[in-house]
This record gives structure tokens, C-alpha cells and sequence, in this order.
């Protein structure tokens, strides 16, 4: 599945489903390995995808997903925007708190995920969805 | 949906999570181990995750769960085969695998479950062969 990626287009990906959850944790990763993160970088950069498609899918109602690669001239990188039309977020603060939860899960996803890449941004309001975007560089 | 085979060996069973498994996979999974437990009365429950490249939360919270549910209904659940990358992921992702026993392999796994048996019934080997020796009965007339 590695060989073939073109890796100068970004690749999409609809957050419907649990099985498109799937689906992103598997492009996210044959990205992450073309663009040669390390083993760790590509395992963080993938568990984290996974938390945020969820997120996307549970608390968003679904949306979608765009994985590219980036170069900032010294490094080269995997970016991932997770983008929904959900309720968005109202407060930003309280849902980046270790263990807060509204979905009856751990409520690691969002602060988990911060953790776990190297630039985290989010942008949401109460009405405007929630798009998030985060990257990972290679070392 | 797919699902996740459980196989019995002996007194344990053993999951093999070889898939990418959706969230209703794993529900599934925790559901089915319940009724497998109670159904053989196995007493050791092995999950060998070598084959997943990743644990995110959902997956880290079945898995406690499953120790939970299996320690309730009187059997002993170790994770064996979790990847160095994995590990170290699931520590900065911030998760706990709360009251969940780990071994690296398999082996290691079913010797820690059948320890963790004899810790528990200390005399059940005994009892079972009805031996002559068994301190219990020799020692009290």
C-alpha cells in the first residue's frame, strides 16, 4: 500500500463511519512512512489521528479528513486537517483538559493528541464547526 | 463487521487481535470475551496485540475493560507483545492501562496467569490429585 503514494497531492478522506476511522488511521500511516517519520513519529502521528477522527465522527457529526505532506525548507513533514460542521466547541480551555469528557469516553482524545504531534491548531465556535489542523515532522 | 476469533487452549483463552479494528469491533470483542469466560470457565484470559501498530484510547479503554469484566467473572486477563513504539505512545498520549497485567510474549503470559492462580488457590494442585502429602489434610486430623 506504501508503494505508489504521490505524495505532492493531498489525500482526502470522509469521516462517516467507525470503519472510516479505520481508513484514515491506514492512509495517515502509509503517508507518515513515504514521508519517512521515524517508527515512533509514525505511530504517535497515527494514534493521534485516530483520536482526532473520532472526535470528528462522535462529537463532530462527521466530516472529513485532508493528509499532506509539507516542507518548511529544512524539514519535511505530515499535515492533517480534520475538519467537521458539528456543534464546534465552547469552551476551548475545558476541552483540552487531561480527562474531560462530554462523550462518556476517557477524554484523552484532544489533549492526548496535542501531545503527540509537534503543532497542534484549532479553530471552532459554538455553530461553526471545528477544524483542526496538526503536524508532525520527521527528525 | 468483523470479528475478532477468541480460541481456548487449555484452561486459557487466547485473542490474537491480527486487524485494525473499528470501535464496534472492539465492543464486540469485550462482549464476546464475557460470554467465552463464563461458557468455559476458563480461568486466564491472554490478548497478544503484537500485531497492532497502535493503541489509541478506545482501544487502551477495552482493554481495561476486559480486565475488569474478566477479573469479575474470576479470571486473570494479561496483554502480551505490546511494540516499543506503542508503549511509548500510549505513556505520552497520557493513558494508564489501569489494572491491566503485561507480558512480553505469550509464554510469559501464561505463566503469569497460572502464577497468578496458584498466588490465589495455593492449594488446588493438591486437592485436585488428592495426594497424600497435602498439608492440610495431614496436618489436621
Amino acid at each position: 500500500m506504501t508503494a505508489g503514494i504521490d505524495l505532492d497531492q493531498p489525500h482526502a478522506q470522509a469521516i462517516r463511519s467507525d470503519e472510516d476511522v479505520v481508513r484514515v488511521r491506514q492512509l495517515v500511516r502509509t503517508v507518515a512512512v513515504a514521508a519517512k517519520l521515524s517508527l515512533v513519529d509514525q505511530t504517535k502521528l497515527v494514534t493521534a489521528a485516530s483520536e482526532l477522527a473520532r472526535n470528528t465522527l462522535v462529537y463532530g457529526g462527521g466530516g472529513g479528513v485532508e493528509v499532506a505532506t509539507v516542507d518548511n525548507g529544512r524539514r519535511r513533514g505530515v499535515r492533517i486537517i480534520f475538519a467537521d460542521s458539528g456543534p464546534g466547541i465552547a469552551d476551548l480551555n475545558l476541552a483540552l483538559t487531561d480527562g474531560y469528557t462530554t462523550g462518556g469516553g476517557l477524554g484523552l482524545g484532544l489533549s492526548g493528541a496535542r501531545r503527540l504531534v509537534d503543532e497542534f491548531d484549532i479553530d471552532t465556535g459554538v455553530g461553526k464547526g471545528t477544524r483542526i489542523t496538526v503536524i508532525k515532522w520527521a527528525r | 463487521m468483523e470479528r475478532v476469533p477468541i480460541l481456548k487452549i487449555g484452561e486459557i483463552l487466547l485473542v490474537s487481535i491480527q486487524l485494525d479494528m473499528s470501535d464496534q469491533t472492539a465492543l464486540q470483542l469485550q462482549e464476546d470475551l464475557a460470554e467465552r469466560i463464563v461458557a468455559t470457565g476458563c480461568h486466564g484470559v491472554i490478548i497478544d496485540i503484537t500485531a497492532l501498530d497502535i493503541v489509541d484510547s478506545f482501544v487502551g479503554r477495552m482493554l481495561s475493560s476486559i480486565a475488569s469484566i474478566s477479573k469479575v467473572l474470576d479470571a486473570e486477563t494479561v496483554v502480551v507483545g505490546m511494540r516499543p513504539a506503542v508503549a511509548i505512545t500510549l505513556v505520552e498520549l497520557g493513558l494508564s492501562l489501569n489494572g491491566i497485567r503485561t507480558a512480553l510474549n505469550v509464554e510469559r503470559g501464561m505463566e503469569l496467569v497460572a502464577d497468578a492462580r496458584a498466588d490465589e488457590f495455593p492449594y488446588d494442585d493438591e486437592l485436585a490429585d488428592g495426594s497424600d502429602d497435602d498439608p492440610e489434610t495431614t496436618s489436621s486430623p
